[in-house]
Order: C-alpha cells, then sequence, then structure tokens
C-alpha cells in the first residue's frame, strides 16, 4: 500500500494536524509519502522529511500553491493521486477545503472525519453530529480520508529522513485569485484546536459576563466558547458556538458554565477527555457528562475559580 | 443573474437520532424532517441577492425522496422563484449528488450556485468542493460573507483561527457557514404562494448519473458512553481534582 497524505502547514512550517494524520497512516500500513504544496515552502518540506514514519515528501514548489487555493492544489493531487492506494488530509478547514475536490476528480467517494482505521478500507467516522458512530468500507480504488486529529496521536517530529523529491508540474486552474486573510490576533488559541476550552451559556446572562470567562482562559490558555443558548440571545458571536450546527470540539478538558446541556451542545463537545460543569441547577443534564460537577453559583464559583489557578 | 441553491432534507436539528438495535441504520421512521439549517442559511443569502437586485432568480434544488418536495417549498416560501426535485429512493452520496447537480448546472447555467457548507446528518461537507471539481467552477467554503461583483465574487471564508477572502471568477460556487446570515422566517401569505410556484421532477437516470452509492454502511452504534462522574463539593476541590487526579492543568 502506498498512502499520500496532504500537509498541513503555512510554508514556513509544518502544522501539527499533519502529525495525527502520518498515525492515521501508519495505522493503514505502507509507505507514507508527504505532498508539501506550497510557495518557498522548503522550510515545512524539511520539517515533514523529519517525521518519524514519512518515507518521502513530495514538494510542490510554485506561486499557484501559494495560499492552497483548493482550485488549484486538488489539480495536482488528482495528477499524481493515482499512484497511491490512500490519500489523507486532516479535517482542518484546508483539508476539508481540498480533499473532496480531489477526491471528485479522481471519481473516489471522499470519506470524512475518520475516527478510527478499522483496515485498509474500512474506517469509523461520526455522523448525526457525533450522535452516531458509522463504520463504512470504500469499494474505490483509491481512498480519499480526512483525518479527524483529536482521534489520533501525533507522530513524532524527529526520528525520520524521508527522501525529498521535487514536483515539476504546475497546475494553476486560474478561477480563484488569494485576496487576503485576518487571522485571529488573540493571544487565546483557536477554539477547534484548543487544549482546554470554557464555554458559557445563558446561565451567564448577559455578554459583559463573559469577561469572567475571558480571564479564567487566560491563566489556562484556554479558548472561549459558547452554547447555542448564549449566541441566539446575542450574548456572544455566532463563531463562539459549540454544538450541532456550530464547532466540533474535542479539547483536554472542557468547561461548561451556566450550561444546561441540550443535546445540539452535547453533540459538539463530548468527546472532551475531562468534562466540568459549573451550575446551580443540580437537575441540569450536563451533569450527566460531566466528569466533574460542581452545583454552584457561578457569579461567585467562577471568580473562585480565576483566583485558585 | 441566476442563483442555484441546494436544500437537504434532513431530521430536525432538535432531534437527537438513535441507531436501530439492530445496528444496521439510525432510526429516523418517526423523527421530524426539516430543511437543512446550512441550506437555509443558502437559501437567505440568495435570496438577500435577490432583494439587493443582484439576482434575477432563484431555483431551488433537493434530491431525495418525493417528500423532498416539503423542503422545497420552504425555499419557495422563503423566495426561490422555481425547483427542481432530483426523486430517489435511494441514498445518495455526495459524489452522486454532486454528479446530479453537475448535470443541473449544465442545464441552467446558474451564475452562482450557493449551498450549504455541510448537512447535519451525513456531516460530510464535501458537496460543494466536487461540484467545483467536477463544473470546473471555483468554489467559496465556509463563507461568512458574499459580495458579487463584474464577473467575479468575493467569499470571506471562515478558515480555522481566522478568516481568508478570496475572488472567484463567475459562475463560482458558494457554501455556507453559520455566520453568512440569519434566516427569516416564511410568512403564512409567502407560504400560500410557493404552494403554487413551478417545480419540476426529474431523476439521477434522466440526468445521465450512475449513482449507486461507493461507501457502504457496515454498521452504526452509538458513541462510547462518559463514565458518570462526581460532584465536587466547592471549588478547590475542582482545582484540586483537575490538578491531581486528571491532571489537566497543572
Amino acid at each position: 500500500m502506498s498512502i499520500l497524505v496532504i500537509a498541513e502547514h503555512d510554508n514556513a512550517s509544518l502544522k501539527g494536524a499533519t502529525l495525527n494524520v502520518v498515525t492515521a497512516a501508519k495505522a493503514i500500513g505502507g509507505d507514507i509519502e508527504v505532498l508539501v504544496a506550497g510557495s518557498n515552502c522548503g522550510g515545512a518540506a524539511e520539517a515533514a522529511a523529519k517525521v518519524e514514519g514519512v518515507a518521502k515528501v513530495l514538494v510542490a514548489d510554485n506561486a499557484a500553491y501559494e495560499h492552497q487555493l483548493a482550485e488549484n492544489v486538488a489539480l495536482l493531487i488528482a495528477e499524481i493521486g493515482k499512484n497511491y492506494t490512500h490519500i489523507l488530509a486532516p479535517s482542518t478547514s484546508n483539508g476539508k477545503n481540498i480533499a473532496p475536490r480531489a477526491a471528485a476528480l479522481l471519481d473516489v467517494q471522499a470519506i470524512s472525519d475518520i475516527i478510527s482505521v478499522e483496515s485498509a478500507d474500512t474506517f469509523k467516522r461520526p455522523v448525526y453530529a457525533g450522535n452516531v458512530i458509522a463504520t463504512v468500507q470504500s469499494s474505490d480504488a483509491v481512498k480519499v480520508l480526512s483525518v479527524r486529529g483529536t482521534a489520533f496521536d501525533a507522530a513524532a517530529t524527529e526520528g525520520g529522513s524521508a527522501t525529498v523529491e521535487t514536483l515539476a508540474s504546475v497546475t494553476d486552474a486560474g478561477i480563484s485569485t488569494f485576496v487576503g486573510q485576518e487571522l485571529a490576533v488573540s493571544d487565546r488559541p483557536e477554539l477547534t484546536a484548543a487544549s482546554i476550552v470554557i464555554s458559557g451559556g445563558r446561565g451567564m446572562q448577559n455578554g459583559d459576563n463573559f469577561e469572567m470567562l475571558y480571564k479564567v482562559a487566560d491563566k489556562l490558555g484556554a479558548a472561549v466558547g459558547a452554547s447555542r443558548a448564549a449566541v441566539d440571545a446575542g450574548f456572544v458571536p455566532n463563531d463562539m458556538q459549540v454544538g450541532q450546527t456550530g464547532k466540533i470540539v474535542a479539547p483536554d478538558l472542557y468547561v461548561a458554565v451556566g450550561i444546561s446541556g441540550a443535546i445540539q451542545h452535547l453533540a459538539g463537545m463530548k468527546d472532551s477527555k475531562v468534562i466540568v460543569a459549573i451550575n446551580k441547577d443540580e437537575e441540569a443534564p450536563i451533569f450527566q457528562v460531566a466528569d466533574y460537577g460542581l452545583v454552584a453559583d457561578l457569579f461567585e464559583a467562577v471568580p473562585e475559580l480565576e483566583g485558585k489557578l | 443573474m441566476k442563483i442555484l441553491v441546494a436544500v437537504k432534507r434532513v431530521v430536525d436539528y432538535n432531534v437527537k437520532v438513535r441507531p436501530k438495535s439492530d445496528g444496521t441504520d439510525v432510526d429516523i421512521a418517526n423523527a421530524k424532517m426539516s430543511i437543512n439549517p446550512f441550506c437555509e442559511i443558502a437559501v437567505e443569502e440568495a435570496v438577500r441577492l435577490k432583494e439587493k437586485g443582484v439576482a434575477t432568480e432563484i431555483i431551488a434544488v433537493s434530491m431525495g425522496p418525493k417528500q423532498s418536495q416539503e423542503q422545497i417549498r420552504t425555499a419557495m416560501a422563503l423566495g426561490a422563484d422555481r425547483g427542481i426535485l432530483v426523486e430517489t429512493s435511494e441514498e445518495l452520496q455526495p459524489l452522486a449528488v454532486a454528479k446530479c447537480l453537475n448535470a443541473i448546472v449544465a442545464k441552467e447555467s446558474p451564475d452562482l450556485i450557493i449551498m450549504g457548507k455541510q448537512t447535519i446528518d451525513g456531516d460530510n461537507n464535501q458537496t460543494g468542493q466536487m461540484l467545483g471539481a467536477l463544473a470546473g467552477l471555483p468554489q467559496g467554503t465556509f463563507a461568512s460573507e458574499v459580495s458579487v461583483g463584474e464577473g467575479k465574487v468575493s467569499v470571506i471564508r471562515e478558515v480555522d483561527g481566522g478568516l481568508q477572502t478570496v475572488e472567484l471568477t463567475l459562475p463560482a460556487i458558494v457554501t455556507t457557514d453559520l455566520r453568512l446570515n440569519e434566516p427569516r422566517y416564511a410568512s403564512l401569505p409567502n407560504i400560500m404562494k410557493a404552494k403554487k410556484k413551478p417545480l419540476d421532477t426529474t431523476t439521477p437516470e434522466e440526468l445521465g448519473v450512475d449513482a449507486a452509492p461507493r461507501v457502504q454502511t457496515l454498521k452504526v452504534e452509538p458513541p462510547a458512553e462518559r463514565q458518570a462522574g462526581i460532584k465536587v463539593a466547592d471549588v478547590a476541590e475542582l482545582v484540586d481534582k483537575l490538578k491531581n487526579e486528571a491532571k489537566v492543568i497543572s
């Protein structure tokens, strides 16, 4: 078997999500090659060559790939993809943008968000926002998979000595242009990548009170999320929403503050390793999934928590 | 300009879906069905473009069982002008849906195709990207802002860690994220009017699409249950447990 891993990178460096995908590739078994498509992406390629378990790194270094536009990168993957039994991408916004486009060019039904490898053609993946786990089998010659990073450990960043091969061909579809980007300048980590998430619900009462959560988050290096109820009430913007129609998170620690635990919220966070619930209603359903429940008034408990960290 | 929006009939987001006891499929026999929330955002965006005078016609397309007509009527009540149902009782996977849409795009030649980034049943997040590949059109996925210009569309995309802006030549595909807009509620007069709007029916076969599934579901099961946790007495005990038992903070 030969596996192509699509690297997550910013040209200068390799992103951690790639390492989880390499581990998923190892679980399938076979030669693992990593594609680094970028511009002046030598730094990322060098890092990929050192990852334990990687046999070869393919580098496509051209201005057409600078921002990894799906239209251009998918053409490249489709061109080289037939040489592989599996093509794996991380379930990042970039991976999700590119992998299905490449799959369709290869006439393959991609499988999204795998959380385990059962065999070379059979995988488990969550559906219905994680309320159901499906075991699915692909009949396509090439398997195109996106890998949920939280389900696989990271491969070691040292220990590999892959050969590096430069790809000459340039695939520029010429139908899309990168204009700019605005990456969050907050010192807080991004919700789906954070190892600790603290979320507030309707119990927060208003947007100003989220300041309490920001203070705790800053002490823990955590991201701040919210329930749909808090978003619908206008306390905080939509992009903070954790839940079935918002962001799906699975951090090491999830702290739910003033969140009752509606199905739609639980679907977005119940794969977290440790869940803490702080709620004054001891009957709140959130306590049924919490490892540590504290029945308390959040307006007393949260400042106290901040003080003790 | 002409806009095509895709809408899917899915289990309502408030319904907790469970596997059947024999593990062959999910049990949705009597579940409340609704328009997929991301598709609803797609319809709203198309309607706003029409209200701004940018779009002249909105076509709503759905695929699936006959009852998917209800979701097309919902889209019409929100402002779509006409509908196309690709009727099939078979399971359609994203690649097959993209192929059917591609056939409709070839016939209708829309300038913009707006669809949800994913459906809340299969959670695949593939169809828009696949349609882009098959039709050779650019894609603005996970859109939080769409601005149509002369022969092009500018899309602000929600990416990990922030926002990215891309410019796409028209025709183009946009897939919606949550922040793009807040869909309106259909008024009763509009619901009544929607019943009279034209709705054509076709099939994957008529569109020349081989819709056979490529991926087989072998089993469905509930996710691992979480172990029942404990209640802590106070904040001090909570911090102690997190530090010394769970070891998730230091």
